[in-house]
């Protein structure tokens, strides 16, 4: 199926260095199948214009094609109603907005917020900066050597104090799939609201935040086959209503004075300015893309491919492989080290061969620190497009690292 | 690409060989150097006695490039005046710029004329020249 897959891939089908190219980086971006490329084309070949502004037709479809994508990701993530679902750049601007409107105006001295170690620096920072600036305590949720969040850390840190949590659905850097369900829970019995990380779970898993019961949740587009620079905030209509606006100026308003303004309803409120319709419009048919293919076979698919790897990545006596290897408790993202090597330097031998996969801290510094590797891991991650032989090349690669660093012969 | 450019065998030998790592009695001189987008970071140490580098030598982690590249720098200063330790920065980074050219100029950086090539790999010359860099910044002090 996904050799299938691949051909609607055209970036996959070239040479790097001389050698088939290897894409095993999609937990930083995905690649776009043609259906996406057309989809962009389309809109400014013959829908281009201002939406939400000029009273004529193409004010209208691009409005349509805007609004229409709100519509989309309501159903893909089960929200209850478009009011629900705000268009932002991407998760880090959905959590600035969220630490900015919701933290800096809810949050007060001596509260607590609560996050896992295991947060990408856009699920840390701003918040780490509300915290300091309301003279609250941010508190981490820390991870059992599988790299899951415990229930004991769930009983103990989540308390009475708590007024905001926030955590990942999936690591970014272990790919290990967090107990969401059972924090989001904590956090409302103590009277604190749950936002929610989707950013590396929505594209590979199915996601139905209403059944979550997650106050907020956030996701990239770039990260699940649509352009970069539309990303996803869901909010429950209730918190939204109660959130300040975050960007100010036009389309946000209802009506502006010299000295006054009122702000438009949900979820424009939070949309000020032209919006990027060309990333909705590429948002829309990634989703139609991703449920044609079914959800389902997106993580079968992925399974298959981490299953082999680890299999294969346990062969090779100098590698070592962190979190867990259960593939029911991860999604398509592996770290590991090679035994003597520095990440960067894998990185720079597996490009010679045409593989391209992450190597560094991967913006999530306090991990890798309580993982005791401050030096970084190498990150293969995988999605839908990518094969048996790009595990092959991935494996092949990593035999040449060794040899061309002096350990053993070229 | 030629990775045979790029990892050549005085890199490895740098890399594996760590006879510059370690700290150095009656250091004056000891600055930090850090690449905060890959993480490399280096903690260079010098003593220096009457404008000469004595001695010198490092800590820290760091790729291959990064690493070598901080071991060959500290061979070649070794016994250098302040002065000619400052002009081999100014060599280095003229050569990893690829502004100068002329094989015979280059040749004063020894060992180090090993990662010429390394603006072959754009992502990786910053790793070549965290070394260099943090040398420069020791050495205002020193004057």
């Amino acid at each position: 199926m996904n050799k299938e897959i691949k051909k609607d891939f055209p970036i996959l089908d070239q040479e790097i260095h001389g050698h088939r190219f290897t894409y095993l980086d999609s937990a930083a971006t995905t690649q776009k199948p043609i259906a996406v490329l057309e989809a962009v084309n389309d809109y400014y070949k013959n829908y281009n214009a201002n939406p939400h502004r000029g009273a004529y037709y193409l004010s209208e479809k691009s409005t349509e094609i805007y609004e229409n994508t709100r519509t989309v990701v309501k159903e893909f993530i089960g929200a209850k109603n478009e009011k629900e679902i705000i268009f932002v750049k991407n998760a880090t601007e959905a959590f600035n907005l969220l630490a900015h409107s919701y933290g800096m105006n809810f949050i007060k001295e001596g509260d607590e917020i609560v996050i896992s170690v295991a947060e990408h620096h856009s699920n840390l920072v701003p918040w780490q900066q509300v915290a300091k600036a309301k003279g609250a305590l941010l508190k981490y949720l820390y991870l059992d050597e599988e790299g899951i969040i415990t229930e004991e850390e769930i009983a103990n840190k989540i308390t009475n104090k708590t007024k905001i949590v926030s955590v990942t659905h999936v690591s970014n850097v272990l790919g290990t799939i967090q107990p969401i369900k059972k924090i989001i829970e904590k956090a409302h019995s103590v009277g604190a609201v749950a936002f929610i990380d989707i950013a590396q779970s929505v594209p590979h898993m199915k996601i139905d935040v209403s059944q979550l019961d997650a106050d907020a949740a956030v996701f990239s587009g770039h990260k699940m086959l649509a352009p970069m620079g539309i990303g996803v905030l869901y909010g429950k209509e209730e918190l939204l209503e109660k959130m300040p606006p975050f960007m100010c100026g036009g389309d946000m308003i209802e009506y502006v004075t010299e000295q006054d303004t009122t702000f438009a309803e949900l979820p424009n409120k939070f949309e000020g300015g032209t919006q990027n319709v060309e990333g909705a419009a590429g948002l829309t048919s990634a989703i139609q893309y991703l449920n044609e293919i079914g959800m389902d076979n997106v993580e079968q698919i992925e399974d298959e491919l981490v299953s082999e790897t680890l299999k294969r990545l346990e062969e090779l006596p100098f590698v070592t492989v962190y979190g867990t290897k259960d593939t029911k408790k991860k999604s398509g993202v592996i770290s590991f080290n090679v035994e003597g090597i520095h990440p960067h330097d894998v990185a720079s031998i597996l490009d010679s061969y045409g593989v391209a996969i992450r190597v560094g801290r991967h913006c999530a510094y306090p991990l890798l620190n309580y993982m005791g590797v401050n030096a970084g891991t190498c990150r293969v991650s995988f999605y839908i497009y990518n094969t048996m032989e790009d595990v092959e090349a991935l494996i092949e690669g990593l035999k040449n690292t060794r040899k061309w660093l002096g350990y053993g012969s070229k | 690409m030629d990775l045979n450019s790029i990892y050549t065998e005085v890199i490895a030998e740098h890399n594996m060989s760590n006879h510059n790592k370690h700290h150095i009695e009656g250091a004056d001189f000891i600055e930090k150097g850090h690449n905060p987008s890959c993480g490399d970071e280096i903690e260079l140490e010098l003593r220096i006695k009457n404008g000469i580098v004595e001695d010198g030598g490092f800590t820290g982690v760091g790729c291959a490039i990064s690493q070598a590249s901080t071991s060959i720098m500290i061979d070649l200063i070794r016994g250098k005046s302040v002065e000619e330790a400052k002009e081999l920065i100014e060599t280095f980074l003229g050569m990893i710029k690829r502004e100068i050219k002329d094989e015979k100029e280059l040749e004063v950086l020894e060992d180090a004329i090993a990662l010429k090539n390394i603006s072959n790999m754009p992502a990786r010359v910053k790793c070549a020249v965290l070394a260099w860099h943090t040398l420069e910044e020791s050495l205002k002090k020193a004057v």
